[in-house]
């Protein structure tokens, strides 16, 4: 049998532009004026910009304006849907192939982080203090740009290791660890000081907080996995904690030789990724709707279904069929897709008599994230069950902002819409805070 | 299929393209190789003094990515010994009767120097002798190439030299690094000679380092001028290919140009025709990709010349000379502006910041509803490939206020988008010259200018 090397198998699928590459690359921008993959990146990236300072050999500047507007950069250069985002709106997609701007950013970032290149100074001190809970993109960027405005920022983080999903929740196959963690050290050379393993409710008290701090930054993100409510549950494993073993601790991993991954998100399409490479023989991929309605991008289905990845439209599980207390089998029922429901897709209904098993030894399911609790905890006005926050991303709680997946009632969850949500909560905080050098952090 | 045969100054060649006299003539061995890609011809590389060459001797200029849009070099004459060389010319040419093979040549100044080489030359078979009066660099400081170039007096001394001797056809290569190619031209034509040839390269620094601070190419810590070459060139070298095609003493005289500088595809090849050279020789190219763009040159200008008609070379020599003319003979009242095609159009907006920036400012960004408005003013909450595309406006030119200057058309990245189209500007034409010869005074005062802008109404604003 072979033998499987999760730092191989799993390694960065993407490899790294060489200076030829990203020379040529760069120098196929036709530099637009007020350009349209700028417009379509959520942090307004100055991409033309940066991507010339590449062409004209200024890499570390290409870094800066970069990280001016998005201080996440190396992790948003490699998650980020750019099909979707700047390299759908470049204009030379339509006649040519649209400019590799997710890989020239790598490029750029990457060249900083590697040579230890801070482009940032952290601003003269104002003597106000914020507090941020959750160190996940949002809470960094959030973090990071009031650090660089010159306030005393502390991050209080639950987890053991700072960034919250590009730590724990991306694949290494787009991320290393290594990337999520360059930034968090960035942020803290910034002067932000990162707590770990502090849980606000848990060993850090609201009280603590309002005290301590002139204002506070909530960027918790979403929960676990939510219940299927099927019989059998308990042998279902939790999608985003799949993806954690297979980052953390891959070679302590457990992988079924017939995995079902349930859902056809991307997390979804992840955890799949991650029992295809590391050794399942099959991996069935289980949907109650079809490929027109799933939320993964276009671009992750196609590379699934290259994995080798099986799908299974249209089928919702019902049960866990199990054998001497394994996983033995998914009972499912057939679906029909019927009126639109709320979110405006079809609703699928169970066609009666139609239930049947599918074999399989692991079960992984990746339907999303529970709603997150500190709304409650603290009391604050929600929006579907998310945080509701002003335009200025305050709360319900004057002097409590919030932003990241965890106020995301509307729109996808993604890292750069966090980012931008962090940079701009601290451009409001700052206004708050130092109403005199206000106008100067509002660009 | 076109005629391409040439004769030039008896000189003759099955298609106009020689190799120009460089390091790809250099030896025996690569002339033949050369012959055998379909090279009509070649100026052996520059035979006479002794000399000593350096390394590093080629720098290039790269840029956007693209590699030696021009080269420069500190490359002298052959450093072969002259009787090698004079072998391998005369096999050459015994091998190759059918193609020109001359000889370039530059010696010391003196009648006795220059009659000993033109006879050495001329009985190795030689179809014809190109005097080197244009190398910038190192013969230049012994008193030679462009030494004498410069210097229409030494040009038409040592041209009389040459031609007291010489049976066979006697070219003189011009250099640029002068003012003006015509008083030279005058002084080899004055001395008999029997075509000329230009451009030679241009004196050029390419780049100092940036790390070292040391000249590019750095040849033992130190650098200096070197000839210049190379696709960036050409548009100087057809300035002065037609400063001579137009000038009356050249055309009276009816010597034949070989034309060269920056010639790497057909198309130039047909610019050089078209402005008055008869053959023309390619160097950078070659040094560039090889022999082997011969089979293009060729292949390409016959096309051409079936598509127009064109039956011979000498059909096209000179057909756009008629056209060149000075500033004070255009038409004052030729009126185009720039019109953009919606359809073509992928906007850039780099003809909207051009013309912003730079020019007269009439272009505008217009949006689906046919508002102006201005750049960098969409929400910045709105996000997204389909918010990014949809919401993005068109640029439109104000014609009206459109001074036609071609800037946008030039900055265009996609063919066809950005036309100029002629209008018609309601004036009787008038170049420049008719006007102030009947109104002097519009040429030399400001207001006499006003008057007769509002009398034709020409709105300048």
């Amino acid at each position: 049998m072979q033998i499987i090397k999760p730092e191989e198998v799993l390694s960065e699928y993407y490899p790294p532009m060489s200076n030829h590459e990203a020379l040529v690359e760069a120098n196929r921008c036709l530099y637009c004026y007020d350009a349209p993959c700028t417009h379509a990146c959520p942090t307004h990236i100055d991409i033309p910009k940066f991507i010339k300072k590449i062409a004209s050999e200024n890499v570390v500047g290409s870094a800066r304006t970069i990280l001016e507007s998005n201080l996440m950069g190396a992790t948003c250069a490699r998650v980020c849907p750019v099909q979707e985002l700047c390299e759908g709106a470049c204009v030379l997609g339509s006649e040519h192939k649209p400019i590799a701007i997710g890989r020239l950013q790598r490029y750029a970032t990457d060249y900083v982080y590697e040579r230890g290149i801070d482009v940032f100074k952290p601003g003269p001190p104002t003597g106000k203090k914020v507090a941020v809970i959750g160190a996940g993109p949002a809470g960094l960027t959030c973090a990071g740009e009031l650090a660089k405005l010159g306030h005393s920022v502390t991050v209080f983080e639950k987890r053991e290791l700072a960034n919250g999903l590009s730590t724990y929740g991306i694949i290494v196959l787009r991320e290393p660890l290594e990337v999520a963690q360059a930034e968090v050290e960035m942020i803290q050379r910034l002067g932000v000081t990162v707590e770990t393993q502090v849980e606000l409710g848990k060993n850090l008290s609201w009280e603590e907080v309002k005290a301590g701090f002139d204002a506070v930054f909530l960027s918790v993100g979403l929960g676990a996995v939510p219940a299927l409510g099927i019989p059998g549950e308990e042998h279902i494993l939790d999608g985003l904690e799949y993806i954690e073993a297979s980052k953390l601790d891959p070679h302590g991993m457990k992988i079924g030789n017939n995995v079902i991954v349930i859902g056809a998100g991307n997390t979804a399409v992840d955890a799949a990724t991650v029992a295809k490479r590391l050794g399942a023989e099959r991996v069935t991929m289980v949907y109650r709707r079809t490929d027109r309605e799933m939320t993964a991008y276009p671009h992750e289905y196609s590379f699934i279904k290259n994995e080798g990845v099986e799908f299974r439209f249209l089928t919702q599980p019902v049960e866990v069929v199990s054998e001497g207390g394994k996983v033995a089998g998914l009972r499912c029922v057939r679906m029909a897709l019927g009126a639109r429901d709320a979110s405006g897709r079809p609703s699928p209904e169970p066609v009666a008599g139609s239930e049947f098993v599918l074999p399989c030894d692991q079960i992984v399911k990746a339907i999303g994230q529970e709603k997150p609790l500190v709304a409650k905890l603290l009391g604050l006005e929600t929006e579907k069950g998310f945080i509701k926050v002003n335009d200025d991303f305050e709360t319900s709680l004057p002097g409590v902002y919030a932003g990241g997946d965890c106020i995301r009632a509307k729109g996808s969850a993604s890292t750069v819409m966090a980012v931008q949500d962090g940079k701009m909560a601290a451009f409001a905080i700052h206004r708050k805070l130092a109403p005199s050098v206000g106008a100067a952090a509002d660009d | 299929m076109a005629d391409l045969s040439i004769n030039f100054a008896g000189i003759k060649s099955p298609n106009p393209f020689w190799l120009a006299s460089a390091p790809p003539t250099n030896s025996g061995a690569q002339v033949h190789r050369a012959f055998e890609y379909g090279w009509g011809g070649a100026v052996w590389k520059t035979i006479g003094a002794p000399v000593l060459n350096v390394s590093n001797r080629y720098g290039a200029w790269h840029y956007g990515g693209q590699k030696m849009l021009a080269i420069n070099n500190v490359e002298l004459i052959s450093d072969r010994p002259l009787e090698i060389n004079l072998r391998e010319i005369r096999d050459v040419k015994r091998n190759w009767p059918n193609r020109a093979v001359i000889v370039s040549a530059m010696v010391e100044s003196t009648p006795e120097a220059w009659r000993d080489i033109i006879l050495k030359i001329e009985d190795t078979g030689a179809d014809g002798i190109e005097l080197n009066y244009g190398c910038p660099h190192g013969m230049s400081e012994r008193g030679m190439g462009s030494a004498v170039g410069q210097v229409p007096k030494y040009c038409e001394q040592i041209t009389r030299w040459v031609m007291d001797v010489a049976k066979i056809p006697v070219i003189v290569k011009l250099t640029p690094n002068v003012s003006s190619v015509v008083p030279p031209a005058h002084a080899a034509i004055a001395a008999g000679a029997n075509a000329l040839s230009l451009i030679n390269t241009i004196n050029s620094i390419v780049a100092v380092d940036l790390d070292t601070l040391e000249i590019t190419p750095n040849i033992g810590g130190k650098g200096g001028h070197g000839g210049y070459a190379g696709p960036a060139v050409k548009p100087i070298a057809l300035n002065m290919l037609s400063s001579l095609g137009v000038d009356e003493v050249v055309r009276k005289s009816g010597v034949p140009i070989s034309g060269m500088g920056g010639i790497s595809t057909w198309k130039d090849a047909a610019e050089f025709l078209l402005l008055g050279a008869t053959s023309l020789q390619v160097c950078t190219a070659v040094m560039h990709y090889g022999f082997r763009i011969i089979e293009d040159l060729c292949d390409g200008l016959s096309s051409w010349m079936d598509s127009k008609g064109f039956k011979t070379i000498g059909d096209v020599v000179g057909k756009s000379l008629h056209r060149i003319s000075d500033f004070k003979d255009f038409d004052l009242s030729f009126r185009a502006v720039a019109r953009i095609d919606p359809e073509k159009c992928i906007r850039c907006n780099l003809c909207y910041v051009a013309c912003n920036d730079t020019a007269h400012q009439c272009i505008d960004l217009v949006d689906a509803a046919g508002n102006r408005v201005e750049p960098y003013r969409y929400d910045l909450r709105s996000n997204g490939k389909h918010q990014a595309v949809s919401t993005r406006p068109q640029p439109v030119v104000r014609e009206e206020d459109c001074v036609g200057c071609r800037l946008c058309h030039n900055v265009c990245p996609v063919d066809g988008c950005i036309e100029m189209v002629e209008l018609p500007s309601g004036r009787p034409s008038i170049t420049w010259d008719q006007l102030t010869k009947a109104r002097p005074e519009v040429g030399t005062d400001w207001e006499a200018m006003k008057w007769y802008r509002e009398e034709v109404g020409i709105d300048i604003h």
